[in-house]
Order: structure tokens, then C-alpha cells, then sequence
């Protein structure tokens, strides 16, 4: 016997205003089911809540109804009223009568004739409502981090303070990421490695933190808490507990590439470390250029070796094990320039450089040592030119993004010209300057003053002429065409995700939005949560953003696992699909549609005419449901429903509106 | 055709999935945004789980249309429910013609969380349509 009762709030005079609330709960009692109706002030309020209660008690309910605000809101709130009560919380259902009723419409009869169609859909639902109850699962305390920049440094050494063991991914020989590479950072003009390259030590050298250099994710299995992985660690060919990282093979090694980490400005040996500070501070052999490894001659590395730590048979392994979160770290790549832009020569014009170009050279470990000159002939510019949003902001030729930094690190850029270079000149077109950070819009105004040229427009057109690049642009702010001769074009183009992000997030079990970012669970509210319960972001494969809003965002990430990691069990939504195997027909037609894989075959073993036969069933993993009831619309014999929003409660809510 | 009632109004249903079209409804409440009271909202958690079942079932209550509202393709919480949702729409589109009914009485829009204007012009506009459509007889169930 179902005994309704019915709580219509007024919420002040949010919904009062426009519905009539006591004709709507007289109209309630005479709904099937219903025992008691009422309507209140604020149903939400303590004396509210206490009234819910009071009314479950005298009149024996066992399923309630308020009518009210979103259940986005406050539906958390009455189910936690209804277990005080002492009453499965889920035996309750939620009418939005503010945001979709009073709030839209002001007709008063009207609005309240569809609250009262509202209140029935609930009533007619919560009649088929059952009592759900949560699962619990236990949860490995131990977090893996991927990407290895300043976004996932962060993450991780907060992780691993907080007492919890990480570990680090990293797919390149050393953790840094692109901070490193950097020479100064805006606003405060703080040099780049030497803020980054003590966060790497920490991280290499912190009891908690297990680093896996040279390592990508292969494959995630399993669901928050409880995340099944392999991770390939690709072969270095140098035996790291071996290596004392002298770097007497660099130096020796006689066969040179050009250095990634200089963007091709410099060379390198093929058994290498990219950078000084690396870590770890040991080398491995980049197996495409070695000589002994391409064609079997040379091995001077392994020769010179004072601890014969070069070991050539070396072969990629996989490690298997196991975490209970996540943390995608896995940064950004600057946008192919090269492939779109014609106008600025494809890349043909060898003193046309990107951004980073422009701060591995500024940067005094960087193959210029510091000094700003043209890569065509080493002389110093007199006059350079930037060019803003090469590839964002332009859903034509890029991305219809911004990418939030460079027009700080622009206005550095020029600045850094103009102090560096005695006489120059720095140009810079854009189209706006967005400078929302805190000191941003100062630091801009100083490039202002030193003299920097900001002309709105975009660059048409770029040739050379002698030595000199001629830039054709239009001065939109007084409509002129304008020309400029500069020596050295610097183009700051745009944040892209970084290569393998999309195939990397289809492995953990996670799509990217549009753009091939990482979706937010929540544009506001979860914003370092994915869909994907124990995934969470840090950094810029969220979206581009600068150093500072990785680093919170990156401890953001930390404390959710934290907060997770503080919990022994995992309560599970309990509305998850769930399979009547007595229907079930075994035709797995379900399975392939769970974006969450979380429908999986099993045998089961039943008697038919006194004898045992084994037949196939879908089984649902409720750690791996979330609940979004796809696979009950496929499955033929009807076997799967979904909790709480099952078929006989749904088709109540659509008989209700025409039948009662 | 029988002669319209002059005061008829069309009720029109809504399966507003959970995380996007169902919050941009709110949004839209929390605007004060007006849009016609024919439209009774349906949550569910996904768009995908709008069985074709349901839509048929409301068209041979009385319904006088019916609309799935979802994430963006893309950005469905769940994925890739709302592809389904896609699929699933043109097929009961197809359907309803077949049975001689105005396929258009039967609309699927994405509508994300952020999209409070959007979805009032889509039910504003829905309903206008339907209400020059006319009541829906052809479905329902013979009374």
C-alpha cells in the first residue's frame, strides 16, 4: 500500500507569487496514493524539514513528494530528511515548481494548472519508486599522475605530502615539461628554471613519489579506486641503477641530430639527456639516430662507460598496477604555424620563429646563450615584430580558441627586446590584449612604456626583401595600410593539446570536448573533474592557461584525490542499470554501447528440467555504471532497467500528465 | 479534420536530460526568462534514455508533441549517449510519418547547461509550430 504524502513549498513568494500553492496541494489529495498534502512557507528550512518529518511519522508514509525548487538543488537535502526519518532516502521524488514554472511563466492560473500536471508526474513516479541502497568498494591509496610538467609535478608532490603514494608518468627522458625551456616568466620577470628545476628534484627525491621516466600508459582498466594499468616503459638502452650520470658518453657519442629541446636551433648527441638540469640526470640512446643501434657499428658509448651502464639489448617492458585516481597532466604542443599560414611563408623565412624559438634563445642555457640574433646570418635584430594569435582566435586557419598567455608573454617578449637590444624597435600586432591575471594589465602598461608599438590588426602578408622581412598589415584603429621592415618575426601561436592527448584519454576512458581539450565535469562547479569518476585535470590539456592557473589548478586536482584517498570505502550511486538475468538473453547487445565498458558477459549456471546449463547474462559493475541508461533502451527482451529512473516510472510520468 | 476547440491548448512534453538541457532550463528559470506553459518538463539523466517507447507512449496519451533535449554533440556527460539520441530521433521520425503523423510534432535539440536562451526559443518556438499543427488526433487513444 503506497502512502504519498505531498509537500508543496512556497519558497517565499518565489513560487507563491505565480502558483497557486494551496489550490496545487488540495488538488494533490486527490491524486492516487496521496494521504497527506500540505503546503509551507520554506519546505527547505529546518521547521520545514522538521514538518516532512512530523508528517512521515503521523501519517505512516512511505513515499514523499516536495514540490519546490530544482532538485538540482536541494533533492541531496530531503533525501538526507527522509533517512532522518528513518525511510530509504530514495523512496522520494522532487518537483521543480520555481525554476521550470513560477520563475518562467506569470500567468497565475495557468502556472498553476502545470504545477499541478508537475506534482502528478512525481506522484505517479515515486508510486514506482523502490529503495535503493549504495554499494561500497574499497580504494587503492595510490594515485598515478600523467605528464610530468609543472601541472603534474604539482599534483603529484602534493599528493605525496599529504602522505599517499603517486606515481609519475612521464612519455619524454625528463619531467619538466615546457616550463624549463622557458627564460623568464611573466609578470614578475622570475627566471623560468630556476623556480622549475627544484620542483623536479623534489619530485625525484620524495619517499612517495615512484618516477617513471621515458614511460606512456598503455592501458586503464577498472573504475575510481580501483584502476587497473599497464605502463610501457620504453627501453633507454642505458641501465639507470648502473648510470651515475657523468655524461662522458655525450660528449663522446660522434653521431649529432638537431636538439628538440632547442626546437632544432642546436645539435645533440644521440645518447643524450635534453637538457643540463634533466631529471632524471641520466641519458638514454635515442635508438632512430644511434649508430650501433641503426647499423651495428660504433658502440664508443658502451666503450668509454666508466660503469658499463650502455646496455644495447635493452627492450621496452610493461609494468602492471594498480591506482585509485588519476591525474591527466598532459599539457599542451604549440600549433603547426608551418602547415597553415601561407602568408607568413610556411616556415620558409628562416627569421620567422615561434615564441618558444624566441625564449629558448633569450634563455641563457639555450644555444644562443642568451643573446636575441636572426637564425639566417647571427647578427643581432634591430627591429622585431610580433605577431599575436597565429592560430588561435582564427577557426579558419586554427583554432577558435584563445590561448590566454601570449599576449603576456608578448608583451615580455618585447619587452625583452627592448632591453636587451640598445636602439631596437618591437612591433607588435594583435587584435586584443588580454590581460586578466593579477599584475598582467601593470606589466603590459611597462611594455607600453618602454616604447613597444601595439598595432590592432593582422599581418596579410610577410616577404623579404633584401635582408629585411616586410610585414603588410592594417592599422584597424585608423584604417591604414601599414608596412613594416623588421629583421627577426617572432609568431606566438597557438596552444593545440598535446600529441596523443585524444588516444590517451580514450584509453583512461574519457572523451575531450570539441576542440580536444579535456572536459571539465563541470564547467564551474567540477572544473578539475572528469565525467569519469577518480579522473581528474591539472594544467593545460584542460585548456590553455599560464603557470600560475596550472599550479592551483594542479593542487585543485590534489586535493579531490586527497579528499577521495581520506575515505576507506567508496559509497556508489546506487541508480545504476541493473540486469533481471531470469529475462536476460545473453545477445550482449548492451555491452558495446557502455561508454564506461562497464557491461561485461558472465556465465551463469541454472537448472532446466533438473539439470545444470550454463548460459551467458549481461552483469552490470555498479562501480563502473554511471547511470545513463543507454543500454536499457537497446536491450530486446527488456531485461536491463535503469534505478530510479526506470521504465514503469517513467511511463507513470507520461500516463500521468493525459490519464488521471 | 474536426474543428478545433477555441480555447485548445497543446500540451507538449519534454525529456530534459539531467546534466545539460535540464539545468538549462533552470538557468533559464534563474533568468526569469518567460517562454509558454505548455511545456512539462521530464528529467532523466541522459537523452539515450529516452526510449522510443516513451515518445509513443505519450503521442497515444494526448500528447501534442514531444521533445528530447540533450548535451551538444560531444559533450554529453555520458560520452556518447546523446549519438544514440541522434540516431534514435530520425528513426522515430521516420516512424511517425509512416504512420501518417507530422514527424515535426517530434523534435530532438541539443541544448547545453549554459543555454538558458536557447532553450526558451526552442520550446517558444515548438510550441507556436505545434499550435499551428493543431491538436494531435491521429495517436490518440480513441476516448
Amino acid at each position: 500500500m503506497r502512502r504519498v504524502g505531498v509537500f508543496i513549498c512556497h519558497c517565499g513568494t518565489n513560487i507563491a507569487a505565480t502558483v497557486d500553492c494551496q489550490k496545487v496541494a488540495e488538488a494533490a489529495k486527490s491524486f492516487p496514493g496521496v494521504v497527506f498534502s500540505m503546503d509551507y512557507k520554506y519546505m527547505c528550512s529546518d521547521p520545514g524539514q522538521a514538518v516532512i518529518k512530523e508528517a512521515i511519522k503521523t501519517h505512516n508514509l512511505n513515499r514523499v513528494v516536495v514540490a519546490s525548487c530544482t532538485p538540482r538543488m536541494h533533492e541531496p537535502t530531503f533525501r538526507k530528511t527522509l533517512a532522518g526519518a528513518g525511510m530509504n532516502p530514495y523512496l522520494f521524488e522532487m518537483t521543480n515548481l520555481r525554476e521550470q514554472c513560477s520563475w518562467v511563466h506569470s500567468d497565475k492560473e495557468k502556472a498553476t494548472e502545470k504545477a499541478i500536471d508537475l506534482v502528478k508526474m512525481s506522484v505517479a513516479k515515486v508510486q514506482k519508486n523502490r529503495e535503493l541502497f549504495p554499494d561500497y568498494i574499497p580504494i587503492n591509496k595510490k594515485a598515478l599522475v600523467i605528464g610530468g610538467g609543472i601541472a603534474g609535478m604539482q599534483a603529484a608532490l602534493d599528493i605525496a605530502d599529504a602522505g599517499y603514494k603517486v606515481t609519475l608518468v612521464e612519455r619524454e627522458p625528463t619531467i619538466g615539461g615546457k616550463m624549463p625551456m622557458l627564460d623568464k616568466t611573466f609578470p614578475t620577470m622570475d627566471c623560468s628554471a630556476c623556480i622549475s628545476t627544484p620542483k623536479m628534484v623534489d619530485v625525484a627525491q620524495h619517499p612517495n613519489i615512484e618516477l617513471m621516466s621515458f614511460s606512456e600508459v598503455q592501458e586503464v582498466n577498472g573504475f575510481i579506486g580501483n584502476f587497473d594499468v599497464k605502463i610501457k616503459k620504453k627501453a633507454k638502452y642505458v641501465d639507470y641503477s648502473k648510470c651515475t650520470g657523468c655524461g662522458l658518453c655525450e660528449t663522446k657519442c660522434p653521431k649529432k641530430v638537431p636538439n628538440e629541446y632547442d626546437l632544432g636551433m642546436g645539435v645533440r648527441p644521440s645518447i643524450y639527456k635534453p637538457f643540463a638540469q634533466a631529471v632524471p640526470s641520466k641519458p638514454i640512446i635515442d635508438a632512430k639516430n644511434c649508430r650501433k643501434l641503426v647499423n651495428g657499428k660504433c658502440g664508443v658509448c658502451a666503450k668509454v662507460c666508466p660503469t658499463g651502464a650502455v646496455n644495447y639489448e635493452d627492450r621496452d617492458e610493461i609494468i602492471s598496477d594498480t591506482f585509485g585516481a588519476i591525474v591527466m597532466a598532459t599539457g599542451y604542443d604549440l600549433f603547426k604555424w608551418e602547415g597553415a599560414y601561407g602568408e607568413y611563408g610556411y616556415g620558409k623565412f628562416p627569421d620567422v620563429i615561434t615564441g618558444l624559438q624566441f625564449e629558448r634563445m633569450v634563455n641563457a642555457s639555450g644555444p644562443t646563450g642568451g643573446k636575441i640574433i636572426r637564425p639566417s646570418d647571427g647578427e643581432e635584430p634591430k627591429t622585431v615584430a610580433f605577431i599575436k594569435c597565429v592560430g588561435s582566435r582564427d577557426p579558419l586557419k586554427g583554432k577558435i580558441t584563445c590561448s590566454r598567455a601570449c599576449c603576456m608573454y608578448t608583451a615580455k617578449h618585447a619587452h625583452q627586446v627592448l632591453d636587451k637590444i640598445s636602439e631596437s624597435k618591437a612591433y607588435v600586432f594583435y587584435m586584443d590584449v588580454r590581460t586578466v591575471g593579477k599584475g598582467y594589465e601593470e606589466f603590459y602598461e611597462n611594455t607600453l612604456h618602454d616604447k613597444a608599438v601595439y598595432v590592432r590588426g593582422r599581418v596579410s602578408k610577410i616577404y623579404q626583401e633584401g635582408k629585411k622581412l616586410i610585414l603588410k598589415a592594417e592599422d584597424t584603429l585608423s584604417c591604414k595600410a601599414i608596412q613594416v621592415k623588421a629583421d627577426l618575426v617572432v609568431l606566438a601561436t597557438a596552444m593545440v593539446p598535446s600529441a596523443g592527448s585524444r588516444e590517451l584519454a580514450q584509453i583512461v576512458g574519457f572523451l575531450p570536448d570539441l576542440n580536444g581539450w579535456y572536459q571539465e565535469a563541470h564547467p564551474k562547479l567540477r572544473p578539475v573533474e572528469t565525467p569519469t569518476g577518480g579522473v581528474f585535470l591539472a594544467g593545460t590539456c584542460q585548456g590553455p592557461k599560464d603557470i600560475p592557473d596550472s599550479v592551483a589548478q594542479a593542487g585543485a586536482a590534489a586535493a579531490k584525490v586527497m579528499g577521495l584517498f581520506s575515505n576507506e570505502q567508496l559509497e556508489t550511486n546506487p541508480m545504476t542499470a541493473k540486469v533481471n538475468e531470469t529475462i536476460c538473453s545473453g545477445c550482449g547487445t548492451c555491452a558495446p554501447l557502455c561508454p564506461y565498458k562497464a557491461i561485461q558477459l558472465i556465465d551463469v549456471q541454472e537448472r532446466v528440467h533438473g539439470k545444470f546449463v550454463e548460459r551467458k547474462v549481461a552483469h552490470v559493475n555498479n562501480g563502473l555504471c554511471q547511470g545513463c541508461g543507454a543500454c536499457t533502451v537497446a536491450c530486446r527482451p527488456g531485461a536491463i532497467d535503469l534505478q530510479g529512473y526506470q521504465n514503469d516510472q517513467i511511463l507513470e510520468e507520461v500516463d500521468a500528465l493525459w490519464a488521471w | 479534420m474536426g474543428v478545433v476547440e477555441n480555447n485548445w491548448e497543446p500540451k507538449i512534453l519534454a525529456f530534459c536530460c539531467n546534466w545539460c538541457s535540464y539545468s538549462g532550463a533552470d538557468l533559464a528559470g534563474l533568468n526569469r526568462m518567460q517562454y509558454p506553459e505548455n511545456i512539462r518538463i521530464l528529467r532523466v539523466p541522459c537523452s539515450a534514455r529516452v526510449n522510443p517507447q516513451y515518445v509513443l507512449r505519450a503521442f497515444m496519451r494526448g500528447a501534442d508533441g514531444v521533445l528530447v533535449a540533450g548535451c551538444h554533440p560531444g559533450d554529453c556527460h555520458y560520452s556518447t549517449g546523446n549519438y544514440y539520441t541522434r540516431r534514435r530521433f530520425l528513426l522515430m521520425q521516420l516512424f511517425l510519418e509512416y504512420n501518417g503523423v507530422d514527424p515535426q510534432r517530434f523534435q530532438a535539440r541539443w541544448i547545453s547547461g549554459a543555454e538558458a536562451g536557447k532553450f526558451k526559443t526552442t520550446v517558444t518556438k515548438l510550441c507556436e509550430e505545434i499550435k499551428a499543427s493543431g491538436p494531435n488526433r491521429k495517436l490518440r487513444d480513441a476516448k
